[in-house]
Protein backbone atom coordinates (compact mmCIF):
# COMPACT_ATOMS: atom_id res chain seq x y z
CA UNK A 1 0.00 0.00 0.00
CA UNK A 2 2.49 2.73 0.50
CA UNK A 3 4.40 1.46 -2.38
CA UNK A 4 0.92 2.04 -4.59
CA UNK A 5 0.54 5.42 -2.69
CA UNK A 6 3.51 6.27 -2.66
CA UNK A 7 4.32 10.11 -2.20
CA UNK A 8 4.54 11.11 -5.57
CA UNK A 9 1.73 9.82 -6.87
CA UNK A 10 -0.51 11.74 -4.40
CA UNK A 11 1.22 14.79 -4.89
CA UNK A 12 0.69 14.53 -8.50
CA UNK A 13 -2.67 13.71 -7.70
CA UNK A 14 -3.65 16.73 -4.82
CA UNK A 15 -1.50 19.08 -6.65
CA UNK A 16 -1.28 18.24 -10.50
CA UNK A 17 1.10 20.75 -12.84
CA UNK A 18 -1.51 19.90 -16.25
CA UNK A 19 -4.89 20.55 -14.86
CA UNK A 20 -7.04 22.46 -17.15
CA UNK A 21 -7.54 22.25 -20.56
CA UNK A 22 -6.07 24.86 -23.69
CA UNK A 23 -7.87 27.48 -25.79
CA UNK A 24 -5.31 26.89 -28.69
CA UNK A 25 -5.10 23.31 -29.23
CA UNK A 26 -4.26 20.56 -32.16
CA UNK A 27 -4.63 17.80 -30.47
CA UNK A 28 -7.47 16.93 -28.23
CA UNK A 29 -9.18 13.56 -26.92
CA UNK A 30 -11.50 12.62 -24.30
CA UNK A 31 -12.25 9.59 -22.91
CA UNK A 32 -13.68 7.42 -19.49
CA UNK A 33 -13.05 4.41 -18.19
CA UNK A 34 -16.97 3.08 -18.05
CA UNK A 35 -15.66 0.86 -14.67
CA UNK A 36 -15.44 3.52 -12.51
CA UNK A 37 -16.34 6.25 -13.76
CA UNK A 38 -13.07 7.80 -14.49
CA UNK A 39 -12.86 10.81 -17.29
CA UNK A 40 -9.87 12.21 -19.05
CA UNK A 41 -9.50 14.95 -21.74
CA UNK A 42 -5.97 15.39 -22.88
CA UNK A 43 -5.25 18.74 -24.75
CA UNK A 44 -1.96 19.49 -26.75
CA UNK A 45 -0.25 22.45 -28.03
CA UNK A 46 2.62 21.84 -30.56
CA UNK A 47 5.37 23.71 -32.58
CA UNK A 48 6.06 24.00 -36.31
CA UNK A 49 8.21 21.02 -35.70
CA UNK A 50 5.29 18.84 -34.00
CA UNK A 51 7.18 19.30 -30.51
CA UNK A 52 4.76 19.46 -27.88
CA UNK A 53 4.80 22.81 -26.19
CA UNK A 54 1.84 22.95 -23.94
CA UNK A 55 -0.04 20.16 -22.36
CA UNK A 56 -3.60 20.11 -20.22
CA UNK A 57 -5.96 17.41 -19.00
CA UNK A 58 -9.44 17.99 -17.54
CA UNK A 59 -11.55 15.31 -15.68
CA UNK A 60 -11.89 13.22 -12.48
CA UNK A 61 -10.62 9.87 -11.06
CA UNK A 62 -8.77 8.16 -8.90
CA UNK A 63 -5.54 8.83 -6.93
CA UNK A 64 -3.23 6.19 -10.06
CA UNK A 65 -5.23 7.77 -13.14
CA UNK A 66 -5.01 11.20 -12.31
CA UNK A 67 -1.26 11.01 -11.53
CA UNK A 68 -0.68 8.55 -14.61
CA UNK A 69 -2.00 11.53 -16.41
CA UNK A 70 -0.25 14.14 -14.81
CA UNK A 71 2.75 12.41 -15.09
CA UNK A 72 3.20 11.59 -18.70
CA UNK A 73 2.19 15.08 -19.28
CA UNK A 74 5.38 16.25 -17.71
CA UNK A 75 7.26 14.16 -19.84
CA UNK A 76 6.31 15.07 -23.07
CA UNK A 77 7.13 18.38 -22.93
CA UNK A 78 9.36 19.46 -25.13
CA UNK A 79 8.84 15.88 -27.52
CA UNK A 80 7.81 15.36 -30.66
CA UNK A 81 4.47 13.57 -31.30
CA UNK A 82 6.60 11.25 -33.45
CA UNK A 83 8.27 10.26 -30.50
CA UNK A 84 5.38 9.82 -28.00
CA UNK A 85 3.47 7.55 -30.70
CA UNK A 86 6.02 5.08 -29.42
CA UNK A 87 5.21 5.36 -25.66
CA UNK A 88 4.17 1.76 -24.42
CA UNK A 89 2.51 0.96 -21.15
CA UNK A 90 5.69 0.17 -19.66
CA UNK A 91 6.76 3.55 -19.88
CA UNK A 92 4.16 4.32 -17.49
CA UNK A 93 4.58 1.85 -15.40
CA UNK A 94 7.87 3.38 -15.05
CA UNK A 95 6.95 6.89 -14.92
CA UNK A 96 4.78 5.77 -11.62
CA UNK A 97 7.46 3.40 -10.24
CA UNK A 98 4.40 0.76 -8.87
CA UNK A 99 3.18 -2.49 -9.69
CA UNK A 100 -0.23 -2.37 -10.73
CA UNK A 101 -3.77 -5.21 -10.33
CA UNK A 102 -5.56 -5.65 -13.67
CA UNK A 103 -8.37 -3.84 -12.82
CA UNK A 104 -6.06 -0.90 -11.72
CA UNK A 105 -4.02 -0.99 -14.81
CA UNK A 106 -6.89 0.52 -16.38
CA UNK A 107 -6.83 3.64 -14.53
CA UNK A 108 -3.48 3.71 -14.72
CA UNK A 109 -3.19 3.52 -18.67
CA UNK A 110 -6.43 5.85 -19.72
CA UNK A 111 -4.33 8.56 -20.06
CA UNK A 112 -1.92 6.32 -22.28
CA UNK A 113 -4.93 5.51 -23.94
CA UNK A 114 -6.67 8.93 -24.16
CA UNK A 115 -3.08 10.59 -25.49
CA UNK A 116 -2.64 8.43 -28.16
CA UNK A 117 -6.30 8.47 -29.55
CA UNK A 118 -5.64 12.09 -29.64
CA UNK A 119 -2.34 12.48 -31.60
CA UNK A 120 -3.36 9.66 -33.80
CA UNK A 121 -6.53 12.29 -34.36
CA UNK A 122 -8.66 8.88 -33.80
CA UNK A 123 -12.64 8.68 -33.05
CA UNK A 124 -12.62 5.99 -30.83
CA UNK A 125 -10.06 4.96 -28.74
CA UNK A 126 -9.13 1.04 -28.94
CA UNK A 127 -7.08 -1.44 -26.64
CA UNK A 128 -4.68 -1.52 -29.31
CA UNK A 129 -3.27 1.72 -28.77
CA UNK A 130 -1.89 0.80 -25.31
CA UNK A 131 0.08 -2.38 -25.87
CA UNK B 1 -27.78 -12.81 17.46
CA UNK B 2 -24.94 -15.25 18.55
CA UNK B 3 -22.44 -13.54 16.88
CA UNK B 4 -19.32 -15.57 17.34
CA UNK B 5 -21.72 -19.48 16.44
CA UNK B 6 -22.45 -17.62 13.16
CA UNK B 7 -18.76 -16.53 12.12
CA UNK B 8 -18.04 -20.19 12.45
CA UNK B 9 -20.83 -21.58 10.24
CA UNK B 10 -18.97 -20.18 7.67
CA UNK B 11 -15.32 -21.31 6.64
CA UNK B 12 -14.41 -18.37 4.84
CA UNK B 13 -13.74 -16.47 7.86
CA UNK B 14 -10.75 -18.79 9.12
CA UNK B 15 -9.57 -17.41 5.78
CA UNK B 16 -6.40 -14.93 6.38
CA UNK B 17 -5.66 -12.59 3.59
CA UNK B 18 -2.61 -10.12 2.65
CA UNK B 19 -0.36 -11.34 5.35
CA UNK B 20 -2.13 -12.71 7.88
CA UNK B 21 -4.83 -10.36 7.97
CA UNK B 22 -8.23 -11.68 9.15
CA UNK B 23 -11.10 -11.09 6.29
CA UNK B 24 -13.82 -7.92 6.89
CA UNK B 25 -16.14 -8.93 4.77
CA UNK B 26 -18.54 -6.04 3.74
CA UNK B 27 -19.83 -6.04 0.23
CA UNK B 28 -22.59 -9.16 1.03
CA UNK B 29 -24.39 -6.76 -1.05
CA UNK B 30 -22.33 -7.65 -3.92
CA UNK B 31 -22.77 -11.35 -3.09
CA UNK B 32 -22.56 -13.36 0.59
CA UNK B 33 -20.34 -15.54 2.14
CA UNK B 34 -21.77 -19.40 2.41
CA UNK B 35 -22.23 -21.97 5.45
CA UNK B 36 -20.94 -25.29 5.94
CA UNK B 37 -24.44 -26.65 5.61
CA UNK B 38 -24.83 -24.95 2.40
CA UNK B 39 -21.21 -26.05 0.84
CA UNK B 40 -21.91 -29.43 2.58
CA UNK B 41 -25.47 -29.91 0.37
CA UNK B 42 -23.81 -29.54 -2.69
CA UNK B 43 -21.25 -31.55 -1.45
CA UNK B 44 -23.64 -34.77 -0.56
CA UNK B 45 -25.66 -34.45 -3.71
CA UNK B 46 -23.08 -34.80 -6.29
CA UNK B 47 -21.14 -37.52 -3.82
CA UNK B 48 -24.79 -38.98 -3.22
CA UNK B 49 -27.65 -38.61 -4.87
CA UNK B 50 -26.52 -36.75 -9.06
CA UNK B 51 -28.52 -37.40 -11.14
CA UNK B 52 -30.80 -35.79 -13.68
CA UNK B 53 -34.08 -34.94 -12.32
CA UNK B 54 -37.51 -35.21 -14.00
CA UNK B 55 -36.49 -37.82 -16.46
CA UNK B 56 -35.10 -41.09 -14.88
CA UNK B 57 -37.10 -44.16 -13.53
CA UNK B 58 -33.93 -45.31 -11.15
CA UNK B 59 -33.38 -44.18 -7.59
CA UNK B 60 -31.05 -41.84 -8.18
CA UNK B 61 -33.44 -39.95 -10.45
CA UNK B 62 -36.12 -39.96 -8.01
CA UNK B 63 -33.75 -39.00 -5.30
CA UNK B 64 -32.62 -35.98 -7.01
CA UNK B 65 -35.90 -35.07 -8.18
CA UNK B 66 -37.04 -34.90 -4.68
CA UNK B 67 -34.21 -32.94 -3.37
CA UNK B 68 -34.70 -30.68 -6.65
CA UNK B 69 -38.75 -30.00 -5.76
CA UNK B 70 -38.19 -29.99 -1.97
CA UNK B 71 -35.70 -27.30 -2.42
CA UNK B 72 -38.46 -25.48 -3.98
CA UNK B 73 -41.35 -26.39 -1.89
CA UNK B 74 -38.44 -24.90 1.58
CA UNK B 75 -37.95 -21.34 -0.84
CA UNK B 76 -41.71 -21.46 -1.74
CA UNK B 77 -42.72 -21.48 2.24
CA UNK B 78 -39.66 -19.14 3.15
CA UNK B 79 -41.38 -16.01 1.20
CA UNK B 80 -45.15 -16.78 1.98
CA UNK B 81 -46.05 -18.64 -1.56
CA UNK B 82 -48.46 -21.80 -0.98
CA UNK B 83 -47.79 -23.19 -4.28
CA UNK B 84 -44.53 -23.77 -4.97
CA UNK B 85 -45.22 -24.05 -9.01
CA UNK B 86 -45.18 -20.22 -9.35
CA UNK B 87 -41.69 -20.35 -8.18
CA UNK B 88 -39.53 -20.84 -11.31
CA UNK B 89 -35.74 -21.28 -11.04
CA UNK B 90 -33.70 -18.94 -12.88
CA UNK B 91 -30.26 -18.40 -13.40
CA UNK B 92 -30.40 -15.28 -11.05
CA UNK B 93 -32.71 -12.00 -10.53
CA UNK B 94 -31.23 -10.30 -13.61
CA UNK B 95 -32.48 -13.06 -15.77
CA UNK B 96 -35.76 -13.02 -13.62
CA UNK B 97 -36.73 -9.52 -14.57
CA UNK B 98 -35.31 -10.28 -18.67
CA UNK B 99 -37.89 -13.51 -18.26
CA UNK B 100 -40.75 -11.37 -18.41
CA UNK B 101 -39.88 -8.21 -20.24
CA UNK B 102 -39.03 -11.16 -22.93
CA UNK B 103 -42.08 -12.94 -22.90
CA UNK B 104 -45.03 -11.55 -21.08
CA UNK B 105 -43.19 -7.78 -22.18
CA UNK B 106 -42.96 -9.15 -25.84
CA UNK B 107 -46.64 -10.42 -25.88
CA UNK B 108 -48.89 -8.29 -24.28
CA UNK B 109 -46.88 -4.37 -24.84
CA UNK B 110 -47.41 -2.59 -28.29
CA UNK B 111 -45.91 0.56 -28.97
CA UNK B 112 -46.35 3.52 -27.13
CA UNK B 113 -47.60 1.33 -24.28
CA UNK B 114 -45.69 3.19 -20.32
CA UNK B 115 -43.54 1.45 -18.18
CA UNK B 116 -42.55 2.84 -14.89
CA UNK B 117 -39.66 2.16 -13.38
CA UNK B 118 -37.34 4.62 -10.66
CA UNK B 119 -34.28 6.17 -10.63
CA UNK B 120 -32.61 3.93 -7.98
CA UNK B 121 -32.75 0.45 -9.90
CA UNK B 122 -30.27 -1.70 -10.62
CA UNK B 123 -29.10 -1.83 -14.62
CA UNK B 124 -30.89 -5.41 -14.58
CA UNK B 125 -34.26 -3.04 -13.70
CA UNK B 126 -33.72 -1.18 -16.58
CA UNK B 127 -31.74 -2.49 -19.26
CA UNK B 128 -34.53 -5.05 -20.20
CA UNK B 129 -36.83 -2.45 -20.89
CA UNK B 130 -35.00 0.09 -22.69
CA UNK B 131 -34.22 -3.51 -24.82
CA UNK B 132 -38.47 -3.33 -25.42
CA UNK B 133 -38.27 0.37 -26.09
CA UNK B 134 -36.09 0.05 -28.80
CA UNK B 135 -37.52 -3.26 -29.89
CA UNK B 136 -41.51 -1.85 -30.17
CA UNK B 137 -41.45 1.32 -28.97
CA UNK B 138 -43.25 0.92 -25.50
CA UNK B 139 -41.75 4.19 -23.22
CA UNK B 140 -40.19 3.65 -20.15
CA UNK B 141 -40.47 6.01 -17.40
CA UNK B 142 -38.43 6.78 -14.38
CA UNK B 143 -39.99 7.62 -11.11
CA UNK B 144 -37.90 9.73 -8.91
CA UNK B 145 -35.93 9.61 -5.98
CA UNK B 146 -36.19 13.14 -3.66
CA UNK B 147 -32.84 14.56 -2.07
CA UNK B 148 -33.19 12.13 1.02
CA UNK B 149 -33.01 8.64 -1.60
CA UNK B 150 -36.66 7.99 -1.49
CA UNK B 151 -39.24 7.96 -3.51
CA UNK B 152 -41.13 10.59 -4.13
CA UNK B 153 -44.91 9.87 -4.15
CA UNK B 154 -46.51 12.87 -5.39
CA UNK B 155 -44.55 12.41 -9.03
CA UNK B 156 -45.38 8.21 -8.85
CA UNK B 157 -48.84 8.59 -8.10
CA UNK B 158 -48.85 11.23 -11.71
CA UNK B 159 -47.00 8.80 -13.59
CA UNK B 160 -49.97 6.64 -12.73
CA UNK B 161 -51.82 9.02 -14.70
CA UNK B 162 -50.70 7.77 -17.50
CA UNK B 163 -51.93 4.33 -17.20
CA UNK B 164 -48.50 2.28 -17.27
CA UNK B 165 -48.86 -1.29 -17.83
CA UNK B 166 -46.01 -2.22 -16.19
CA UNK B 167 -44.49 -1.17 -12.56
CA UNK B 168 -41.18 -2.48 -12.21
CA UNK B 169 -39.03 -1.61 -9.24
CA UNK B 170 -36.70 -2.66 -6.36
CA UNK B 171 -37.90 -3.67 -3.06
CA UNK B 172 -34.44 -2.15 -1.71
CA UNK B 173 -31.93 -0.15 -3.16
CA UNK B 174 -28.66 -1.74 -3.55
CA UNK B 175 -26.75 1.36 -3.71
CA UNK B 176 -29.07 3.94 -1.16
CA UNK B 177 -30.07 1.32 1.36
CA UNK B 178 -33.44 2.62 0.84
CA UNK B 179 -36.46 0.30 1.60
CA UNK B 180 -39.28 1.18 -0.36
CA UNK B 181 -43.00 0.88 0.97
CA UNK B 182 -43.44 -1.96 -1.61
CA UNK B 183 -47.09 -2.80 -0.31
CA UNK B 184 -48.17 1.02 -0.74
CA UNK B 185 -46.17 0.58 -4.22
CA UNK B 186 -48.22 -2.26 -5.86
CA UNK B 187 -52.07 -1.74 -4.62
CA UNK B 188 -51.76 2.30 -6.30
CA UNK B 189 -50.46 0.28 -9.62
CA UNK B 190 -53.22 -2.41 -8.84
CA UNK B 191 -55.78 0.40 -8.89
CA UNK B 192 -54.38 2.00 -12.10
CA UNK B 193 -54.20 -1.17 -14.04
CA UNK B 194 -50.66 -1.99 -14.05
CA UNK B 195 -49.34 -5.07 -12.92
CA UNK B 196 -46.17 -5.02 -10.78
CA UNK B 197 -42.50 -6.79 -10.97
CA UNK B 198 -40.24 -5.88 -7.83
CA UNK B 199 -36.52 -6.62 -8.08
CA UNK B 200 -35.92 -8.11 -3.95
CA UNK B 201 -32.65 -8.85 -5.06
CA UNK B 202 -31.46 -7.13 -2.11
CA UNK B 203 -34.50 -7.89 0.32
CA UNK B 204 -35.07 -11.39 0.63
CA UNK B 205 -31.53 -12.08 2.20
CA UNK B 206 -32.51 -9.39 5.07
CA UNK B 207 -36.14 -9.30 5.80
CA UNK B 208 -38.95 -11.45 6.37
CA UNK B 209 -40.49 -11.24 2.92
CA UNK B 210 -44.34 -12.69 2.17
CA UNK B 211 -45.10 -12.12 -1.59
CA UNK B 212 -48.49 -12.97 -1.38
CA UNK B 213 -49.33 -10.66 0.98
CA UNK B 214 -47.35 -7.86 -0.83
CA UNK B 215 -49.90 -8.98 -3.77
CA UNK B 216 -46.64 -8.45 -6.06
CA UNK B 217 -47.61 -10.14 -9.43
CA UNK B 218 -44.13 -10.93 -9.89
CA UNK B 219 -41.26 -11.05 -8.17
CA UNK B 220 -37.61 -12.06 -8.36
CA UNK B 221 -34.16 -12.65 -6.32
CA UNK B 222 -31.26 -14.62 -6.42
CA UNK B 223 -29.57 -17.22 -4.11
CA UNK B 224 -26.01 -15.90 -4.04
CA UNK B 225 -26.97 -13.18 -2.07
CA UNK B 226 -28.61 -15.41 0.56
CA UNK B 227 -25.88 -17.56 1.71
CA UNK B 228 -26.68 -20.13 -1.41
CA UNK B 229 -24.60 -20.51 -4.57
CA UNK B 230 -23.73 -18.38 -7.41
CA UNK B 231 -26.49 -19.39 -11.07
CA UNK B 232 -29.07 -19.88 -9.49
CA UNK B 233 -32.50 -17.03 -8.65
CA UNK B 234 -35.81 -17.39 -8.56
CA UNK B 235 -38.91 -15.54 -10.97
CA UNK B 236 -42.19 -15.92 -8.77
CA UNK B 237 -45.33 -15.21 -10.93
CA UNK B 238 -48.94 -15.25 -10.41
CA UNK B 239 -50.58 -18.22 -11.45
CA UNK B 240 -52.76 -16.66 -14.52
CA UNK B 241 -50.24 -14.54 -15.59
CA UNK B 242 -47.21 -17.43 -15.66
CA UNK B 243 -49.56 -19.52 -17.56
CA UNK B 244 -50.87 -16.82 -20.20
CA UNK B 245 -47.19 -15.82 -20.43
CA UNK B 246 -45.13 -17.83 -23.52
CA UNK B 247 -42.15 -19.95 -22.89
CA UNK B 248 -38.93 -18.35 -22.90
CA UNK B 249 -36.04 -20.98 -24.04
CA UNK B 250 -36.94 -24.18 -25.55
CA UNK B 251 -35.89 -27.81 -25.37
CA UNK B 252 -36.26 -30.55 -22.92
CA UNK B 253 -38.17 -30.30 -19.79
CA UNK B 254 -40.17 -27.36 -20.83
CA UNK B 255 -42.67 -29.33 -23.27
CA UNK B 256 -45.36 -31.58 -23.18
CA UNK B 257 -45.44 -33.12 -26.59
CA UNK B 258 -43.21 -32.68 -29.31
CA UNK B 259 -44.49 -34.28 -32.68
CA UNK B 260 -42.65 -33.52 -36.21
CA UNK B 261 -45.29 -30.52 -36.91
CA UNK B 262 -44.70 -28.87 -33.66
CA UNK B 263 -44.91 -28.87 -29.70
CA UNK B 264 -47.02 -27.95 -26.94
CA UNK B 265 -45.71 -26.21 -23.63
CA UNK B 266 -45.37 -27.79 -20.13
CA UNK B 267 -47.37 -26.94 -17.11
CA UNK B 268 -45.44 -24.50 -15.28
CA UNK B 269 -43.11 -23.82 -13.29
CA UNK B 270 -41.53 -26.35 -15.84
CA UNK B 271 -42.87 -24.42 -19.12
CA UNK B 272 -40.06 -22.21 -18.14
CA UNK B 273 -37.30 -24.68 -17.12
CA UNK B 274 -35.59 -25.34 -20.16
CA UNK B 275 -32.58 -27.87 -20.06
CA UNK B 276 -31.28 -29.90 -17.03
CA UNK B 277 -31.44 -27.33 -13.91
CA UNK B 278 -29.05 -26.17 -11.67
CA UNK B 279 -30.16 -29.49 -9.60
CA UNK B 280 -26.88 -28.72 -7.02
CA UNK B 281 -27.41 -25.03 -6.97
CA UNK B 282 -31.25 -25.48 -6.28
CA UNK B 283 -30.66 -28.09 -3.17
CA UNK B 284 -27.66 -25.68 -2.23
CA UNK B 285 -30.52 -22.70 -2.56
CA UNK B 286 -32.39 -25.01 -0.13
CA UNK B 287 -29.99 -25.74 2.51
CA UNK B 288 -29.61 -21.74 2.52
CA UNK B 289 -33.41 -20.99 3.05
CA UNK B 290 -33.27 -23.75 6.20
CA UNK B 291 -29.77 -21.76 7.56
CA UNK B 292 -31.28 -18.75 7.18
CA UNK B 293 -34.90 -20.04 8.80
CA UNK B 294 -33.09 -21.30 11.91
CA UNK B 295 -31.77 -18.25 12.41
CA UNK B 296 -35.15 -16.00 11.69
CA UNK B 297 -35.22 -13.41 9.44
CA UNK B 298 -36.92 -11.04 12.08
CA UNK B 299 -33.18 -11.73 14.41
CA UNK B 300 -31.34 -11.41 11.08
CA UNK B 301 -32.98 -7.62 9.81
CA UNK B 302 -32.58 -6.57 13.49
CA UNK B 303 -29.19 -7.50 13.68
CA UNK B 304 -28.40 -5.19 10.79
CA UNK B 305 -30.24 -2.34 11.54
CA UNK B 306 -28.30 -2.21 15.23
CA UNK B 307 -25.06 -2.33 13.05
CA UNK B 308 -26.52 0.05 10.30
CA UNK B 309 -27.39 2.51 13.33
CA UNK B 310 -23.67 1.98 14.53
CA UNK B 311 -22.16 2.05 11.26
CA UNK B 312 -24.23 5.59 10.09
CA UNK B 313 -23.41 7.59 13.47
CA UNK B 314 -19.32 5.67 13.01
CA UNK B 315 -18.85 6.76 9.61
CA UNK B 316 -21.25 10.14 10.13
CA UNK B 317 -18.26 11.60 12.21
CA UNK B 318 -15.37 10.75 9.56
CA UNK B 319 -14.29 14.32 8.48
CA UNK B 320 -15.24 15.02 5.09
CA UNK B 321 -17.61 11.91 4.26
CA UNK B 322 -20.81 11.79 3.24
CA UNK B 323 -23.42 9.25 3.27
CA UNK B 324 -25.82 9.00 0.52
CA UNK B 325 -29.32 7.82 0.91
CA UNK B 326 -31.91 7.93 3.54
CA UNK B 327 -32.17 8.26 7.48
CA UNK B 328 -31.55 5.14 9.33
CA UNK B 329 -35.04 4.23 9.67
CA UNK B 330 -35.66 3.89 6.25
CA UNK B 331 -32.49 1.94 5.10
CA UNK B 332 -31.47 -1.90 5.31
CA UNK B 333 -27.46 -2.80 5.94
CA UNK B 334 -26.10 -1.22 2.96
CA UNK B 335 -24.25 2.12 3.40
CA UNK B 336 -22.55 3.71 0.55
CA UNK B 337 -20.61 6.88 0.70
CA UNK B 338 -18.24 9.59 -1.02
CA UNK B 339 -15.11 11.46 0.79
CA UNK B 340 -13.91 15.26 -0.43
CA UNK B 341 -11.31 14.71 -2.57
CA UNK B 342 -10.58 10.64 -2.39
CA UNK B 343 -11.67 8.58 -5.12
CA UNK B 344 -14.14 5.29 -4.21
CA UNK B 345 -11.59 3.61 -5.82
CA UNK B 346 -8.64 5.02 -3.97
CA UNK B 347 -10.83 4.02 -0.56
CA UNK B 348 -11.53 0.24 -1.60
CA UNK B 349 -7.84 -0.16 -2.50
CA UNK B 350 -6.56 1.21 0.74
CA UNK B 351 -9.11 -0.28 2.68
CA UNK B 352 -8.43 -3.63 1.06
CA UNK B 353 -4.56 -3.65 2.53
CA UNK B 354 -6.26 -3.80 6.05
CA UNK B 355 -8.20 -6.92 4.52
CA UNK B 356 -11.47 -4.77 3.99
CA UNK B 357 -13.41 -6.06 1.29
CA UNK B 358 -16.20 -2.69 0.24
CA UNK B 359 -17.11 -2.23 -3.24
CA UNK B 360 -16.36 0.95 -5.12
CA UNK B 361 -17.67 2.53 -8.57
CA UNK B 362 -21.49 2.54 -9.55
CA UNK B 363 -22.88 -0.32 -8.44
CA UNK B 364 -24.65 -1.48 -11.57
CA UNK B 365 -26.41 1.87 -10.70
CA UNK B 366 -24.87 4.42 -13.07
CA UNK B 367 -28.36 6.65 -13.84
CA UNK B 368 -29.11 6.75 -10.12
CA UNK B 369 -24.74 8.02 -9.62
CA UNK B 370 -25.70 10.39 -12.39
CA UNK B 371 -28.76 12.05 -10.47
CA UNK B 372 -26.58 12.43 -7.35
CA UNK B 373 -24.12 13.79 -9.35
CA UNK B 374 -21.36 11.61 -8.33
CA UNK B 375 -18.80 9.73 -10.29
CA UNK B 376 -18.86 6.56 -8.30
CA UNK B 377 -19.75 5.63 -4.30
CA UNK B 378 -17.94 3.56 -1.86
CA UNK B 379 -20.51 0.82 -0.47
CA UNK B 380 -20.12 -0.87 2.64
CA UNK B 381 -22.58 -3.41 2.97
CA UNK B 382 -23.69 -5.67 5.78
CA UNK B 383 -24.86 -9.75 6.73
CA UNK B 384 -25.72 -11.55 9.54
CA UNK B 385 -22.30 -12.09 10.11
CA UNK B 386 -21.00 -8.70 10.62
CA UNK B 387 -20.55 -7.21 14.29
CA UNK B 388 -19.31 -3.64 15.28
CA UNK B 389 -15.45 -4.99 15.77
CA UNK B 390 -15.86 -4.95 11.46
CA UNK B 391 -17.10 -1.30 11.42
CA UNK B 392 -14.26 -0.29 13.68
CA UNK B 393 -11.70 -1.23 11.56
CA UNK B 394 -13.44 0.33 8.68
CA UNK B 395 -13.81 3.17 10.70
CA UNK B 396 -9.76 2.61 11.68
CA UNK B 397 -9.24 2.22 7.95
CA UNK B 398 -10.88 5.51 6.73
CA UNK B 399 -9.03 7.52 9.35
CA UNK B 400 -5.79 5.83 7.88
CA UNK B 401 -7.16 7.11 4.20
CA UNK B 402 -7.36 10.63 5.68
CA UNK B 403 -3.50 10.46 6.83
CA UNK B 404 -2.99 8.88 3.13
CA UNK B 405 -4.09 12.01 1.40
CA UNK B 406 -3.68 14.49 3.79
Amino acid sequence: MDDLYREIIIEHYKNPHHKGKLKDKDYSFEDENPLCGDHIQIDLKVDQHQKVIDAKFDGQGCAISISSTDLLLDSILGKKIDQIKKLTKQDILDLLGIELSPVRLKCALLSLKVLKAAIYELNESSEELIK
Amino acid sequence: MKSEKIINSFPIFTRKIHGGKPLVYLDSAATSQKPFTVIKAIEDYYKQSNSNVHRGIHFLAEEATGLYESARKKIADFVGVKNQNQLIFTRNTTESINIVARTWGRRFLKKGDVILTTEMEHHSNIVPWFTLAEEIGIVVKFIRITRNGILDWEQYLQLLNLSPKIVSFTHMSNVLGTINPVRDIISSAHQAGAITIVDGAQSVPHMLVNIEKLDADFYAFSAHKMCGPTGIGILYGKKDLLEQMPHFLGGGDMIKKVTFDGFTTNSIPYKFEAGTPPIAQAIGFGAAVDFLSAEGMDNIFAHEKELTTYAYESLSAIPGLSIIGPSVNDRGGVISFVIERIHPHDIAQILDQFGIAVRAGHHCAMPLHEKLNIPASTRASMYLYNTRDDIDDLHKGLFHILEVFK
